[in-house]
Order: structure tokens, then C-alpha cells, then sequence
């Protein structure tokens, strides 16, 4: 009881600090807005300065994708560490050492989470047909992140999201068949790798780190924009892997509490 | 009415995020249900993130993502209208045909905040991840997920802890 | 090469875990010495990006190359107030790394290279904490080192600490979003995301600064980084969280979250906002101050009340947020409230690392949680007792310990600034400090009961935590009197290192306070 009175009370002050700000914000939809055209005295807008030049300076039709691999690359690589970080967290929490008692015994058979054997065949038949194509899906949206809405994130889960199906449909033990604790371990670990390994690359160039346009050396392009959108393929590929070997090795562990014996 | 007209009318993006996020921030204080509180943790942080998106919106503006075609295929026409001795218009880059900066940064959405809203998109998965397995560890702990039982199971236990 | 020493400082520990991730994981012996190594040269990095800051002035660094124009890049920068913080942070985790060793003598290995990963991950975060120049990459960093800090204090929590780190993760992420909401609305008036950028708006055009908008972000960006730093009165996660940990963790976190947050906030206060326009009202300033004594007094009554030695200890760190939350919002005309605040970042940093070792060695060694279990603590143990005692003193604020002159600072720039309430709560908050401490003194140097076969059951803490309640017949293994030698050289090693540095931050507080007062001088509209 106390808590709910103390978080009306709460939230009614906040609220109303927050809707007291408000009051001097631009209207919906305003496009001389200071966020979207800067403000007086201020450097040039951001925002501005992607919509009008960055195609000029990378080639990338898509200009969030250009702007999160190349300009806020930085941000990115952190973003990526992030969940990085967020799956190691989540063995280290759950992580069984030696064998942990609540585990429920491991079937030899591949149907524990469906109830009898029947819906087993639809279930595993659909599984089978559309994985590949999941898959396959997701590779084009890391690839066409370029010109279309997509890029590392969105087709590394979209990928990572392929063997949780297969988990759901089968057994856990078969998932972890095809994609093993170590394999994702390596996979994910290599992501950063590759990500920051493009940067320092740049760096060993001579250049800042993440300065994608010293690469046209390696990549022996005829200038630096297209290197910057091969650097930023290479990058998104980076993420790729390791989001998807996190999003597998997050739903691994919470749905066998961390035994990675038996799933759902 | 007026009020709503004035006040709300323009603003009403940022009084829907409002409105949200204190529904979040009451389930996170006020809900007893270890799991309930993670949900209004997640409405916060989407209203937040529907803050962000809101703020790049542009009245009658689409995606951020240049028409590569379009581009093309108006260079092939200025191609052929200068073969006919049609001056090119000066300035002139991909987008609609209307040409010009200005225009250009109109019809386009600010890319910026979406961005920045991919990044803390990400970063909420990542902490409800790592929440939902704190919970798991609090489940096999307490046998339950209920916060007053668990406190009383704490008090209860104070002495032999 | 020197200048890309801001990245090369950042990028080294993601490194190390990438490769601990990689080599660890196969044989987790590989650990210890790749985070060594790893750590060593952030080490160097720091202590030379500080020698250039110093020399040379400011350093910039754009990521990606994209310096014009401000705003488009992510920019990081290295200032004279920074980069003594980044020299107290290398030198903390480097101290802790040999600490940690400890951890994985006989017991559980699996989890070793999950640990040293989010290790080094917390490092990353916070170095690119301290020297971030853009608040949305401000954002990220700290949710990278907060999510690492909820993986560490969750990992091989006891019973208690498993529901501590629940409430752990529910504030942080409060706290963090609050920052973020913040960001927004002042990205929502200014249109930008680049600190100096936002800085030269708020200066330059008058409408935007006094627009109510950026007020409200000031506010939640504040209370976001509050929460962070556990100021009164949003420090209720603090306590549980630090003491339920398992040592090595506490070490860890203890000394560095809580005052790189504080690091945060006078960044956001000089840095971005400006010091016109955060003073600009009288009364902000003064409720703040009193904000800050309620926090030094409750802290310090409540560490007096305690019975177990790191809860004890975690009333301090609230205290000691106090001092500097206290100090920093003064605003005294000499801004010896700043210099005093910043000079206590570094101070408390070392005083909290030594005294939560001599915690974990007592625990570790002795099995002792309680203040009562450290009877003839310095017969059995007497090097450990010389670390713990100069951490003691130091809290306590007795000359030459750094304690002293930071308190100095503080009560120097209190009197300037008329904030009599503050220096009187200060004065209380050492005597309070004094008794506390001499009662352990007391029990640690007078008791006779050597430590053999207690024959209450206390808590045996191990790093594992978990099931193991209480010593089962009142035998603790490790800390019969026969074992309670002096505690291994991993361990004392960082203790008396991080004593001697206490010892050092006070002889030289002349130049180091120079060196601050310098930095300061630099900052635009100071």
C-alpha cells in the first residue's frame, strides 16, 4: 500500500516537471526545429550536414546506416560491446558450475516441448523449410543495409532469431548441435574483433581511429568515399556476428538457467 | 477545448511519451511482481525512445534514405536535355526534382535520432537481458517472485544469513 | 602516436577481453597474465596522456576523423581535470587485478575468463566515461559500465546479494535513462550533441538558455547521475549492493563508480551547462548544499550503527559523496569548493580501494564480516593492520593523509562561500569518522581472543557465495589461529601500494592542487 502512494506521489511530480518542460518545446513535425536545423550560435546542424553531404563524403544511399557506421562509429562499437557485455553478464550469472539439482532430466528424444508426436511433424517440417530462408533473409539484410532499411543489427538478431527457432521447435540440445557454446563464444569475440581491427587498421594507417578513408590504399579504391563504404560493410558484418551469437547465447541460458542442458 | 487545441495539439507527441513513461515508472516503484516491475522498466525506456523519434519528425518528410534511382534516372534526362542545348540546373543533387539544399533537408527525415535510438534500443535489450537472469537467480534463491514474500523470507532469515 | 592516445586508452581493454574471450576461455591460467598486460599499458597510456595534458594543454580527438564541422563526429577529450581522474582509475583496476588473483585459488575456474571479460569491459566503460565529449557517448559508456558492474555484483552472489543486485539493475537503469531523457530535451533545444557545442550555445543565445526546457534537462540529467552516485536521498542500492558482493567486486566498484559519476557531474556542470549558468539562482546552490549535509550526517550516523565491516564501510562511501556533491556546488568565489571536490575524487578513490581490500583480506583470511570478529587483528595480521590503519586515518582526516587536505579544501571553500552548515557537517563527519575507527583500533589492537574455533557461527564469507550459510560447527577453516598468518603478497601488495599512494596524494597535494587549480583556470566562463 505505502509503495503505491509513494509512487503516485512520485510519479505525479515528475510528470508534471516533465510537462512543465514541455511547454517551450517546437511543435510535432516542425522543420526549422533546433534539432533538426541547429540554432544560432550554435556549429552548423548535425542532421543537416548528414542529409546534404554525407552521400558526397560515403556513397551510402541510406543515411542512418551512414551515419551509425561511420560518423557515430565510435557509438557503435560501443553499442555492440554493450551486448557483448550484456552476454557474458548473462553466463556469469547463471553459468551452472558442476551440475545444478532444479535441472530437469535431458530427453534422448527431440520432443520434450511438444505435446506428443504428432504436431512434432508440422511443427519440425515448417521449421525445416523456413530456417533457410530466415537465414537467408537475414544475410540480405546485413548486406543491403546500404540502400535499404537493415544493416548488422537488425540481421544479426534476424539471424540469431533462425536458431532460437529451431530451439523452440526442437530441443535445445539440438540447437546447441549446430551452434555450440564455444562456436558462439568465438563467433561473438570475433565481431568485435573484426569491428575494432578495422579501426585500428586506420590508426595504423596513420590516420584516427575509425578514419574509414585511409583505407583506400588497402581496398585500392579510386577514392575515399567508396573505401568508407566498403570499411562500413566490413564493420556491419562485424556486428552481425556477434549480435547473433549473443541473441542465441542469451535465450541459451536463460531458458536452461544457464545449464544448457534442456531448453523450453 | 482551446487548451487542447493550443497546448496539446502540437505537443501531443511529447504528452503521449509522458503519459507512458509514468506508467512505467509507477509499475517499476509501485508493482509487487519482480517481473512486472521489468515490464514498466521497458515502457520507460520505449517512451524515451518514442521522445527521440518524435523529435526528428518532419512535417510531410519520408525515410532517410536517398532515391539512388531517382537520381539516375534525372541525370540521364539532364544528360539529354543538355544534349538539346537545355541549361542544367546549378546546384543540383539527388533527391526530388525541385533541386536545392533547402528543399532537400524537407522532405528528408533527421536520420540522427534514429540512430541514437538504435543504440539505446539495444542497450535496453541488453539490460533486460541481464535483469531477467538476475531474476532467475532470485527465483532459485527465494522460491518466488513476489518482492514483499522475498523481503519477509529476508527478515525472517536475518539472524542465521 | 601520441596523438592517438585517447583512443589507444579506451581500445586496450576491449582488446584484452577480446582476447580473454578468445585464449581465456580455453585455459583460463591465460587469464591473468593478458589482463596484467592489457591493464599495465593503460596504465602508461594514462599517466602519459596526463604528462601531455599538462605540457601541452587540452587534446582533442575526433573519432573517425571528422573534426569540422563540431558536432558530426564523436569527440573526446582529454582536459587537466580529466586526466587526473583517468590516472586514478588505471592505477585502481591495476591494483585490484592482482587482488583478484586470489579469487580463483582452488575454487570454481569456469567462471574465471567471464570475469576478467566483464573486467576489463567495466575499465573501457569507465575510462570513455572520463573522457567523453559528446553526451550521447557519455550515455553508452555508462551503460556499458553499468552493465558490466550488475554481470560482476550479481556473479557468485550470496543468498542477500542476488535481491540487492535486482534493485541494483532496477535504479541504475532509473538513473541512466533519466540522463538520457535529459539529453534529449537539451538536444531538443540546442540541436546538439557535442558538449563544447552546447556549452558555446547556453553562453551565446539567450532564449535557449532561459528556456524552461533546458532547465527540466539540467534537472533529470542531475538526478540521473544522483542516482549513479548514490547522493541522498537515492542511495538506498548502495549498501546492499556493495556489501553483499563478493570482495573482489566491492574493490572494484566501490572506489570508482560512485566518484567517476561525481567526475560526471562537474563535468556536465563546468562543461556543458557552464558555471554562470548553473549558479545563476542562489537558491539551487543552497539546496543542494543542504542536501549534501543531510547525506554526510545520515551516512556517518548510519556507518556508526553498523556491526558488519563493508556495510560500515558503505555508509562512508555515502558520506563521502556528500563532501563532494557539497563541494562542488558551493560555488565560493576562489572555487576552492571545486578544486577541493575534484582533489577528493582522487583522495577517496585511494582511501575507499585500501580500506574495501583490507575488508576483503579480513574476510578472506579471517573469515571476519563483523567489527567484533577483529579481535587482535594486529598481532595476527600486522602488515595488513599498516594498510588499514593509514585508510582509517585517512578517512578520519589526519595529516599527512590525502583525508586531510581534501578536507581542508572543502571546509576552506565552505567558509568562503558563507556555507557554515556544510563545514560544520564536515567537522561532525571526522569526529563521527574518529570514533568509529578508534573503536575498531580498540577491538583490533586490545581483544584477546585469538581467532581460533569461534564458537558462534558466523558467516564464513567465500567468493562463491551461494548456499554455504554460516561456518557449519563454528570451524573456520581459513581463519583458525594457526592460518591467520599475514595475508598472501597478491594481496598485500595492492593494500600497502594503494597506503603508500595515500600517504604520497597528501605530501604532494601542493602540485597536484596546482595542477587542478590550473585546469579549472582553463575552463571557458570560470
Amino acid at each position: 500500500m505505502f509503495a503505491k502512494v509513494f509512487a503516485t506521489i512520485a510519479v505525479v511530480i515528475t510528470g508534471s516537471l516533465l510537462l512543465y518542460g514541455i511547454t517551450d518545446f517546437p511543435a510535432f513535425g516542425d522543420p526549422d526545429s533546433p534539432a533538426n536545423a541547429g540554432v544560432e550560435g550554435g556549429a552548423p546542424s548535425a542532421p543537416l550536414y548528414y542529409i546534404n553531404e554525407s552521400y558526397n563524403d560515403t556513397k551510402v544511399p541510406n543515411l542512418v546506416t551512414s551515419v551509425l557506421a561511420d560518423y557515430r562509429s565510435y557509438d557503435t562499437m560501443f553499442e555492440t560491446v554493450v551486448i557483448f557485455a550484456a552476454g557474458m553478464a548473462i553466463f556469469a550469472i547463471l553459468g551452472a558450475v558442476g551440475t545444478d539439482k532444479d535441472a530437469r532430466p535431458v530427453h534422448p528424444q527431440m520432443n520434450t516441448s511438444v505435446n506428443g508426436d504428432h504436431s512434432r511433424i508440422i511443427v519440425g517440417t515448417t521449421v525445416r523449410i523456413v530456417v533457410p530462408v530466415v537465414q537467408l533473409f537475414a544475410l540480405y539484410v546485413v548486406a543491403h543495409g546500404h540502400h535499404s532499411p537493415g544493416g548488422g543489427f537488425q540481421g544479426g538478431v534476424i539471424l540469431g532469431s533462425s536458431f532460437i527457432l529451431i530451439a523452440l521447435a526442437g530441443n535445445l540440445s539440438t540447437a546447441l548441435e549446430r551452434f555450440s557454446e564455444r562456436s558462439y563464444m568465438l563467433l561473438a569475440s570475433i565481431g568485435i574483433l573484426i569491428y575494432g581491427g578495422f579501426g585500428v587498421l586506420c590508426m595504423a594507417l596513420d590516420r584516427n581511429f575509425l578514419d574509414y578513408g585511409v583505407l583506400q590504399k588497402v581496398f585500392l579504391t579510386d577514392g575515399p568515399e567508396m573505401a568508407r563504404s566498403h570499411a562500413m560493410l566490413g564493420v556491419e558484418v562485424g556486428v552481425a556476428c556477434t549480435v547473433t551469437a549473443i541473441m542465441f547465447a542469451i535465450y541459451a541460458n536463460l531458458a536452461s538457467r544457464g545449464t544448457l542442458k534442456d531448453g523450453l | 477545448m482551446d487548451f487542447i487545441r493550443e497546448t496539446i495539439q502540437p505537443h501531443f507527441n511529447f504528452w503521449i511519451y509522458v503519459i507512458l513513461m509514468m506508467i512505467g515508472l509507477w509499475a517499476v516503484i509501485a508493482k509487487n511482481n519482480l517481473i512486472k516491475k521489468l515490464i514498466g522498466l521497458s515502457i520507460f525506456q520505449t517512451a524515451i525512445i518514442l521522445l527521440y523519434v518524435s523529435l526528428g519528425v518532419k512535417d510531410g518528410a519520408t525515410i532517410p534514405i536517398l532515391d539512388h534511382h531517382a537520381e539516375e534516372v534525372e541525370m540521364a534526362e539532364h544528360a539529354e536535355e543538355a544534349e538539346h542545348g537545355v541549361e542544367l540546373v546549378p546546384g543540383h543533387e539527388i533527391g526530388p526534382a525541385n533541386g536545392g539544399r533547402h528543399a532537400l533537408a524537407d522532405t528528408i527525415a533527421n536520420p540522427l535520432p534514429h540512430v541514437l535510438m538504435l543504440t539505446a534500443i539495444v542497450v535496453g535489450v541488453a539490460t533486460l537481458g541481464v535483469a531477467l537472469s538476475i531474476s532467475q537467480m532470485v527465483f532459485k534463491e527465494f522460491g518466488t517472485l513476489e518482492e514483499n514474500e522475498i523481503l519477509e523470507q529476508l527478515k525472517a532469515g536475518n539472524t542465521d544469513d | 602516436m601520441i596523438e592517438q592516445l585517447p583512443a589507444i586508452l579506451v581500445l586496450t581493454p576491449v582488446f584484452g577481453a577480446m582476447l580473454v574471450g578468445l585464449f581465456g576461455t580455453k585455459d583460463p591460467r591465460a587469464c591473468f597474465p593478458i589482463v596484467i598486460v592489457t591493464l599495465t599499458l593503460t596504465l602508461i597510456t594514462a599517466f602519459l596522456s596526463a604528462h601531455q595534458v599538462f605540457t601541452n594543454g587540452t587534446i582533442d580527438y575526433f573519432m573517425g576523423g571528422w573534426e569540422e564541422p563540431l558536432g558530426i563526429g564523436i569527440h573526446l577529450r582529454i582536459d587537466g581535470i580529466n586526466a587526473l581522474v583517468l590516472c586514478a582509475i588505471a592505477v585502481v583496476v591495476w591494483l585490484v587485478t592482482f587482488f583478484s588473483v586470489r579469487r580463483f585459488g582452488a575454487e570454481d575456474t569456469e567462471k574465471t575468463p567471464q570475469f576478467y571479460i566483464l573486467y576489463q569491459l567495466l575499465c573501457v566503460g569507465l575510462f570513455g566515461i572520463t573522457i567523453a565529449g559528446d553526451t550521447f557517448n557519455l550515455f553508452v559508456l555508462v551503460e556499458i559500465s553499468s552493465l558490466t558492474s550488475y554481470g560482476l555484483i550479481a556473479m557468485g552472489s550470496s543468498r542477500r546479494g542476488t535481491f540487492a543486485a535486482f534493485n541494483y539493475v532496477l535504479m541504475g537503469t532509473v538513473g541512466a535513462s533519466f540522463y538520457l531523457l535529459g539529453v534529449g530535451y537539451l538536444f531538443l533545444k540546442t540541436g546538439s550533441l557535442n558538449m563544447q557545442d552546447i556549452h558555446t550555445i547556453l553562453a551565446t543565445n539567450s532564449a535557449v538558455a532561459e528556456s524552461k526546457a533546458v532547465t527540466i534537462a539540467f534537472l533529470f540529467i542531475l538526478v540521473g547521475i544522483w542516482i549513479k552516485m548514490a547522493f541522498f536521498p537515492l542511495y538506498g542500492w548502495l549498501p546492499n549492493a556493495y556489501s553483499y558482493c563478493p570482495s573482489t567486486t566491492a574493490c572494484t566498484l566501490a572506489p570508482l563508480m560512485t566518484k567517476v559519476s561525481v567526475y560526471v557531474m562537474i563535468r556536465v556542470m563546468l562543461g556543458v551547462f557552464g558555471y554562470e549558468w548553473v549558479f545563476q539562482h542562489e537558491g539551487w546552490s543552497d539546496l543542494v548544499v543542504w542536501l549534501a549535509v543531510i547525506a554526510i550526517l545520515s551516512g556517518s550516523v548510519l556507518a556508526l550503527a553498523q556491526r558488519e565491516i563493508k556495510r560500515m564501510l558503505c555508509y562512508l562511501i555515502v558520506a563521502e559523496v556528500g563532501y563532494m556533491v557539497g563541494g562542488a556546488w558551493i560555488a565560493d568565489p576562489d572555487h576552492w569548493g571545486f578544486t577541493g571536490a575534484i582533489y577528493h575524487i582522487l583522495a577517496d578513490a585511494m582511501m575507499t580501494l585500501c580500506l574495501f581490500l583490507a575488508a576483503g583480506i579480513f574476510a578472506k583470511r579471517l573469515g571476519a564480516v563483523q567489527i567484533s570478529d577483529l579481535e587482535g587483528l594486529f598481532k595476527k595480521m600486522p602488515l595488513t593492520s599498516i594498510g588499514f590503519v593509514v585508510g582509517a586515518l585517512a578517512m578520519i582526516g589526519v595529516p599527512p593523509t590525502c583525508g586531510f587536505f581534501s578536507k581542508f579544501y572543502l571546509i576552506r571553500g565552505g567558509i568562503e562561500g558563507g556555507h557554515w552548515e556544510y563545514v560544520i557537517a564536515l567537522l561532525i563527519s571526522s569526529l563521527v569518522n574518529a570514533v568509529l575507527f578508534f573503536r575498531i583500533f580498540e577491538i583490533a589492537y586490545f581483544g584477546n581472543k585469538p581467532a581460533e574455533g569461534h564458537d558462534h557461527g558466523h558467516h564464513e564469507e567465500t567468493e562463491q557465495g551461494g548456499a554455504q550459510q554460516g561456518s557449519v560447527s563454528g570451524q573456520n577453516p581459513l581463519g583458525t589461529g594457526l592460518l591467520s598468518r599475514e595475508a598472501p603478497a597478491t594481496a598485500l601488495f595492492p593494500l600497502l601500494a594503494a597506503a603508500a599512494i595515500i600517504l604520497l596524494l597528501g605530501i604532494f597535494n601542493g602540485p597536484i592542487v596546482a595542477l587542478i587549480r590550473g585546469a579549472l583556470e582553463g575552463l571557458p566562463a570560470l
